[in-house]
């Protein structure tokens, strides 16, 4: 059971959600409609997780992201689960630019249609994982023009590295490719050298696609 | 009428016109004006026209001068460009003095600013006719208004020495005093002839007074105020810059009514069928239900997609939140056609951002339709305040500016910034866009 504070203006979903994340199992230990309200809720009960929509009041703008940026520099081990209405890869890359991106995630709202897929992001993003939406991955990874190093990945590489942004392990990936882990391995290895990444450094799962993500921020 | 007799009666004389300047209605009753407030106010006006008139000649004279003799050195076109500057403070002034004689104010011809700093300031100002104009008064002021104001005030000094004349004569005697040169004046009743010569130059010197005061009021409004069909441009200008106005916050309304309302409850729908399929799935025998609501939850699915991008195309959010260079990124991910980027521009204001960025979508969607290009490059930046453009792609050309309604849209709300966009696509490519517009909004 995690203890989850969830922002959301919208009084129909935030009604939804709570009751999503009681059939979980989880315990909603406030469900706030704005930012400064999901500030002070965080300070007060100290929870397992917070789940934030982007666009939020006062401004209507990016106030719920901007919160979840101020909470993890506040304290960077706090999970956090960042919905969206927009595929916008401007918004993850704010998220995912000049920190950890341990324990963060960044969802498109859609995605709570797909109720076990979403309860299993929160908990990813609780054990300290990082998870991309598919379709954000999706756009980041499409063909490139020449000069990208991510147009030297074949298509099928290309496929094993939106599954691995997504924070999917071998096992997972190999399953969803109905391939052996063996192969799996032979992709990972080729596209670290196509992408010029270490292998050895940690946080390899995403490592590939936060960094495109952070050239595409800078 | 049939069978009347008497005839149609004229019809009505035309009211006479009233003069439309103040001091001249004042005329009308000749007596009662000698006795009101009007001849001083005349005197007053014209005396300080004359002091300002002749303090302008001055520096026009010098500016001019000058800037004729230094042109060549270049420091001269500065005090030629500073003598014309100069006319848009004094045209205010005069405005303002105008108002000791004329109850209804000379509105301001000029346009507002395109932007702040001197710079700008003097950009605007010289290329307005109203400036020229200003400057046409300012040459008028001195020679015909100055020396206008002295003869009156000089009228008034002698006509009121002759009407003191008695005292003088008094004061002075027994010296002999000449009113009329060569005639002595035996004493001071034999001066009070002077004394009435006096006061009907008095009158003399207000009634001229009140003529050109009236001349000039009728000259200020003419050339210091505005002209009909430059209010008739601005008029039209304002009207362009509401309605695009209005447009921008239509859109923006409907993608928030569309955010907060529709896709918020699309959300929702797929949350609460997820839910129940979950249900559905633990229930023995309701495969069949489960699968139709797994249905519908995908359709729920492909009409958030939809309604996301249809919100994008009306104004994207990451636009607000990002600016032009992120928004423009956005674009070049989803775009069918290679996109590379060069984008280096800060935070602009709203409106250059939104017309920045329809313009690269539409270059962009023309060039995915129509040009064949296999790779599209937008390039961009800011140099002496002004946001440069360019969108290049590599296909076959031969786009037409005219034809496309989407482009000559464009074009308007580029000029409403006061900018430029220009299209060149030869036969056989490249079609090249490029925008101007400067930062100011």
């Amino acid at each position: 059971m995690l203890r989850v504070i969830l922002a959301e203006d919208s009084v129909l979903l935030r009604a939804g959600l709570t009751e999503l994340l009681a059939l979980g199992g989880h315990r909603v230990l406030a469900a706030v409609g704005d930012a400064p309200a999901l500030l002070r809720a965080v300070e007060a009960e100290r929870p397992d997780v917070v789940v934030t929509d982007v666009r939020m009041p006062p401004g209507l703008r990016d106030e719920g992201l901007r919160a979840a940026l101020a909470l993890r520099r506040a304290d960077p081990a706090l999970p956090v689960l960042v919905l969206s209405q927009y595929v916008a890869t401007a918004y993850a890359t704010q998220l995912f630019t000049g920190g950890s991106a341990a324990g963060l995630g960044y969802l498109l709202k859609d995605r709570v249609g797909e109720v076990e897929e979403f309860l299993d992001a929160l908990r990813r993003v609780h054990a300290g994982q990082t998870v991309i939406d598919p379709e954000v991955v999706r756009v980041l990874l499409a063909p490139r023009p020449a000069n990208d190093p991510l147009a030297r990945l074949t298509p099928r590489e290309r496929e094993v590295l939106a599954l691995m942004a997504e924070g999917l392990n071998n096992q997972a990936l190999a399953a969803r490719l109905f391939v052996t882990e063996a192969s799996v391995v032979k992709h990972a290895g080729s596209i670290f050298t196509k992408l010029e990444l270490d292998p050895t450094e940690g946080n390899r799962r995403v490592l590939a696609v936060l960094a495109h993500l952070r050239g595409a921020g800078a | 009428m049939p069978g009347s007799t008497t005839p149609d009666p004229a019809p009505d004389p035309a009211p006479p016109l009233e003069p439309a300047v103040a001091v001249w209605r004042s005329l009308r009753r000749p007596l009662r004006f000698l006795a009101s407030w009007w001849p001083w106010r005349c005197w007053a006006y014209l005396g300080s026209g004359f002091v300002l008139g002749y303090g302008v000649l001055c520096a026009l004279v010098l500016l001019l001068g000058l800037g004729l003799l230094l042109a060549v050195a270049g420091i001269g076109l500065v005090l030629l460009a500073g003598a014309l500057a100069g006319a848009v403070p004094l045209g205010e002034l005069e405005r303002r003095r105008l108002r000791w004689v004329e109850a209804e104010p000379v509105a301001d011809p000029h346009t507002s600013l395109a932007g702040a700093g001197a710079g700008a300031w003097l950009r605007t100002r010289l290329r307005e006719r109203a400036t020229w104009r200003e400057f046409g008064y300012a040459v008028l002021l001195g020679p015909a208004f100055g020396a206008a104001g002295f003869g009156v005030l000089a009228l008034v000094a002698l006509s009121l020495i002759l009407v003191v004349s008695p005292v003088i004569v008094w004061a002075l005697a027994p010296e002999p005093v000449m009113l009329i040169p060569g005639e002595a004046v035996a004493g001071p009743l034999e001066a009070l002839g002077g004394t009435a010569a006096g006061l009907a130059g008095l009158a003399l010197a207000a009634y001229a007074a009140a003529l050109i005061t009236g001349v000039q009021v009728k000259t200020v409004r003419l050339l210091l105020g505005p002209h009909e069909e430059d209010a008739r441009v601005l008029e039209l200008t304002r009207s362009r810059v509401r309605l695009v106005e209005a447009f921008e916050a239509e859109r923006r309304r409907i993608e928030r009514d569309l955010h907060d309302g529709a896709q918020q409850q699309l959300v929702a729908l797929s949350m609460t069928l997820g839910l129940a399929e979950l249900e559905l799935r633990r229930a023995p025998g309701a495969d069949g239900a489960a699968a139709l609501v797994r249905r519908g939850r995908e359709e729920a699915k492909l009409a958030l997609a939809q309604l996301r991008d249809l919100v994008r195309g009306m104004h994207p959010q990451v636009l607000t939140d990002h600016g032009l260079a992120a928004a423009v990124a956005e674009v070049a991910l989803r775009h069918p056609v290679p996109v590379t980027v060069d984008l280096q521009v800060p935070r602009l204001p709203e409106p250059v951002e939104v017309t920045a960025y329809f313009t690269v979508t539409e270059a962009l969607a023309n060039a995915a339709k129509h040009s064949g290009a296999s790779r599209v490059d937008v390039a961009g930046g800011v140099e002496g305040g002004r946001l440069t453009l360019t969108v290049t792609d590599d296909g076959r050309g031969g786009a037409d500016p005219g034809a496309g309604a989407g482009l000559a849209g464009l074009a308007d709300r580029v000029a409403m910034l006061r900018g430029r966009l220009t299209v060149s696509s030869p036969a056989g490519g490249p079609t090249r866009l490029r925008m101007e517009v400067p930062c100011s909004g």
